[in-house]
């Protein structure tokens, strides 16, 4: 046994150095890199790092907030527009013109690819929107054209012009009044580019890296990109706010949502995005779980220009025989919001007197008989055939509501063959019955809710699913588009939510809530209601 | 030695051409055209079709198809991989040495515990501490890795939080890709946080290559044990014991070294196996290797990869085996002079 002994010793002395290394024997925590780093970890690879040309919530997740600035952006709980690389602005009493004071002494990322030799000045605001406005613009096709926010908002159709009146100050000019225009400007894809770097990149003749290898103004500045693998941002130290206390900020790219867990609870995440298993992560003393209200809204649409949906008592019978808690409980798993009317609580217009269609099954049948179905009749329901955080389960939703709507005698056929392509494109001709879709939000103006999904241009348009046109309801939100004044706005809009209770276009069923863990140790805000993450106010400790 | 190299390259040279063989032949195996499986050209245009068609001889006979191969093997040239259109043989490149620093770790985690408790299971042949070694041998052999490595995560990543579960280093650390070992570009590089990426990657390599380690160390536990029970049943051993050595001096002087050299001849086959087992483990911990790569690859159905991924592996494995039997050789003379190989 004595060799036994010996073996033991000997292999403790041969241990002691490894477990040294595992155990981080001598470092001093002070100089810890840990301490001046996040590690984010998120759940898909951008498709691009310039946010005016997507709106994929991934993209705009490492884009927006860390590597850029807009004009204006929001602040504060209520997110009045405040501002940023706008020191001020004033808007002329017709809402047609907005003139901007530019902030001086705003530097540019300076990276391995870009030294920026000026500060920020009108020249590159000018160049910023010009891009999305001109067709003929050198950098408009640049990444295929497409600015799909500033299409979905008629910006090209808003504004008339933009001019610099000198280097600090530049006026838009609209066409007509639209008091949703100062949210678009703020809005995550309203981004500031680098002219400077444009015209660099003209000399060498490769434009397309603009959108690949980005120069902003933000509080972080890209390093490195990995694909599929990893984004490294480091602190940009010449930042006109107050600069990050970071050094750098890693996006660990963990598409699978156990891994994100894992890592979490391993300490390789300091934030994760979307985490599952919440009561887990709620166990753990050294984490959080935070959740938001996001400014989308789930719904069942009808086609009003169809029969039997053209008739406005099916329209309420439906909307009474939906449980909408059931769908929160099962489809959301609780992690959503019920919705009471089209804005969600956190947005200024949001109405609590505003009548919301409760479970009533007797109601319902009441109506359909004076409808004069008192046999029911069979429809078809569209479900959305992809997973969004407004809907992450159409199919399960359409099929719960098959169940609600049996008990009334309507039998739903459910149709979810189609792709994502198809089912929008069939969607905007109009061929469907009833649609379970969802929308949203860009920025926090509350027209974003009415006019894109339901007024009368829309739906010629298309993007009004439910071809539901209402004269009073669009002269009610031209009206609240025309005036600044909130308390008017906010009036107005009751106004529109009480024609939607009653005329009942679509069923608003759930805001979904967006969830985020992190460890204690890391501070500062990370969320808001819309929009992408924002790592500029955060630190470690 | 001269005849000993000789007879070790003559079957390196013949292991070679059979594998080359069976991964020419895989392009014809696997389903999809031969020159697209071959090249990995998934979106060559019918011009491009043709130079490719020209440059793999396909429209000759198969002997000349197979040099063409060949000649595009030594020039270093595996292909396109069908899903990412890299060079394979720089995606290999960049993988390979991830596996080599693993496979490494946990041979000689494996060998440093495996082959000292077989000792003391030798030394106390037949009494309870040699049941009981042997008993957790066999358990620690007959669990499978997937389980052990999502049980390891579970424990020492979850529960405990001691040790990450995934990759290589930490994201926080820039350390540039040198030789692609990482410990070794770590001390190559300037970064002022050496220190602590060091240590970090050292917590990431501990939990895989202890999972790896787990089942060739009961195989050296038991080759081990073996060894050391045939040079203790020896001759020499009982005239050292005669002469009245003790028994400290009787093991530490003859027995051990002895039993070692037995010992090394079987870590070659062993070899194998752990890269085996490596592969499925670094798909559990995300090791950025050449498994993972390659069990990837087959999920994407990309067949040029595959093939150059079996040709480039198993050469390796080869190589380690044939490095192994010269240290086995440099270690026993005995098998220097053997007329009938090992």
């Amino acid at each position: 046994m004595s060799i036994f002994a010996v073996k033991k010793r000997s292999l403790k002395a041969m241990f002691l150095p490894i477990l040294c290394l595992v155990s981080a024997c001598n470092v001093d925590k002070d100089q810890s890199l840990s301490d001046h780093s996040i590690v984010y970890c998120s759940e898909g690879s951008p498709e691009s790092f310039n946010p005016q040309t997507v709106t994929s919530g991934t993209t705009i997740d490492a884009t927006s907030n860390q590597l850029y600035n807009r004009l204006i952006s929001f602040r504060g709980e209520d997110n009045t527009i405040a501002p940023s690389l706008a020191k001020s602005w004033h808007v002329t009493r017709d809402g047609k013109m907005i003139t901007f004071y530019l902030r001086k002494d705003v530097a540019f990322h300076q990276t391995d690819y870009f030294t920026p030799t000026r500060f920020f000045n009108a020249d590159d605001v000018l160049f910023s929107f010009n891009r999305i406005l001109l067709p003929k613009h050198p950098f408009h096709q640049v990444s295929g054209g497409k600015y799909p926010f500033f299409q979905s908002v008629s910006f090209s159709t808003v504004v008339e012009s933009i001019e610099k009146i000198n280097d600090h100050t530049i006026r838009f000019k609209f066409k007509y009044a639209d008091s949703s225009i100062l949210a678009n400007i703020a809005s995550d894809f309203a981004v500031i580019l680098s002219k400077e770097y444009a015209d660099t990149l003209v000399l060498k003749n490769i434009k397309r890296e603009i959108d690949t290898l980005p120069i902003g103004t933000g509080p972080f500045k890209l390093k490195e990109y990995r694909p599929g693998a990893y984004i490294r941002y480091a602190t940009h130290k010449k930042y006109w706010d107050t600069p990050s206390t970071l050094e750098q900020l890693v996006f660990d790219i963990t598409p699978s949502n156990t891994s994100r867990l894992t890592k979490l609870l391993a300490g390789e995440c300091d934030v994760i995005a979307f985490p599952i298993a919440h009561k887990k992560i709620k166990s753990k003393p050294k984490l959080q779980l935070e959740a938001v209200t996001s400014f989308n809204v789930g719904y069942l649409g009808f086609n009003t220009l169809k029969p039997p949906f053209n008739d406005v008592k099916v329209r309420q019978a439906v909307a009474l025989a939906v449980n909408k808690q059931a769908i929160i409980d099962t489809v959301y798993r609780s992690k959503a919001d019920i919705a009471n009317s089209l804005l969600p609580k956190t947005s200024w217009a949001y109405d609590k007197n505003t009548r919301s269609q409760t479970y009533d099954l007797s109601q319902a049948k009441k109506l359909i008989t004076e409808a004069g179905f008192p046999d029911g009749f069979t429809m078809s329901l569209w479900a959305l055939p992809v997973q969004r955080a407004y809907n992450p389960d159409a199919v399960t939703m359409a099929k719960l509501i098959q169940a609600d709507l049996k008990k009334i005698g309507i039998k739903v056929v459910i149709e979810n063959s189609l792709d994502m392509g198809s089912f929008l494109e069939q969607l905007s001709k109009g061929e469907h019955q009833s649609v379970l879709l969802g929308w949203s939000a860009d920025h926090p103006d509350p027209d974003n809710f009415f006019t894109p999904l339901l007024s009368c241009s829309s739906a010629e348009s298309g993007n009004n699913r439910t071809f539901w046109c209402n004269e009073d309801f669009d002269n009610l939100i031209q009206q609240a588009l025309e005036t600044t004044n909130v308390a008017q706005r906010k009036q107005l809009y009751s106004q529109a939510l009480a024609i939607i209770s009653t005329e009942v276009p679509l069923i608003p069923i759930a805001h979904s809530k967006r969830f985020q863990a992190r460890k204690n140790i890391v501070k500062g805000q990370l969320l808001s209601p819309f929009g992408g993450i924002d790592f500029s106010k955060v630190s470690k400790n | 030695m001269l005849i000993f190299t000789l007879r070790r390259l003559n079957l390196f040279i013949f292991t070679i051409f059979l594998l080359t063989l069976l991964s020419f032949s895989l392009s014809f195996l696997f389903p999809g055209d031969q020159l697209i499986n071959i090249s990995g050209q998934v979106n060559a245009t019918p011009k491009q079709l043709i130079v490719l068609a020209e440059q793999y001889q396909t429209n000759n006979n198969i002997f000349q198809q197979y040099f063409a191969y060949i000649s595009h093997l030594f020039h270093g040239d595996l292909g396109i991989s069908m899903a990412s259109q890299l060079s394979i043989s720089t995606e290999i490149m960049s993988f390979l040495p991830a596996t080599i620093e693993l496979t490494l770790v946990a041979l000689f985690i494996a060998m440093l515990f495996g082959i000292p408790i077989g000792f003391i299971a030798a030394i106390n042949h037949r009494k309870a501490t040699d049941n009981i070694i042997l008993s957790i041998s066999m358990i620690g052999y007959s669990i499978p890795v997937f389980w052990l490595g999502l049980l390891a995560i579970l424990i020492f990543s979850i529960q405990l939080g001691w040790l990450p579960s995934a990759g290589q280093l930490s994201l926080l650390f820039e350390i540039e890709h040198v030789t692609g070992i990482q410990f070794i570009d770590i001390l190559l590089s300037d970064s002022p946080y050496k220190w602590q990426a060091f240590q970090d990657a050292s917590a990431h390599i501990f939990l895989p290559a202890c999972v790896i380690a787990l089942a060739p160390a009961t195989i050296f536990v038991r080759l081990a044990r073996t060894a050391m029970m045939d040079v203790l049943d020896s001759q020499y051993i009982r005239a050292a014991k005669a002469k009245g050595l003790s028994f400290k001096q009787i093991i530490y002087h003859h027995a051990i070294r002895n039993a070692m050299v037995h010992v090394i001849r079987d870590v070659g086959l062993q070899f194998a196996n752990l890269v085996t087992i490596a592969m499925v483990t670094e798909v559990i911990f995300s090791w950025p290797g050449i498994g993972r790569w390659l069990i990837e690859s087959i999920f994407q159905r990309d067949h040029t990869s595959i093939q150059g991924g079996l040709l480039v592996l198993s050469s390796f494995i080869f190589i380690v085996h044939i490095v192994i039997d010269f240290i086995y050789a440099a270690l026993n003379p005995l098998a220097r002079e053997s007329r009938h190989g090992t």
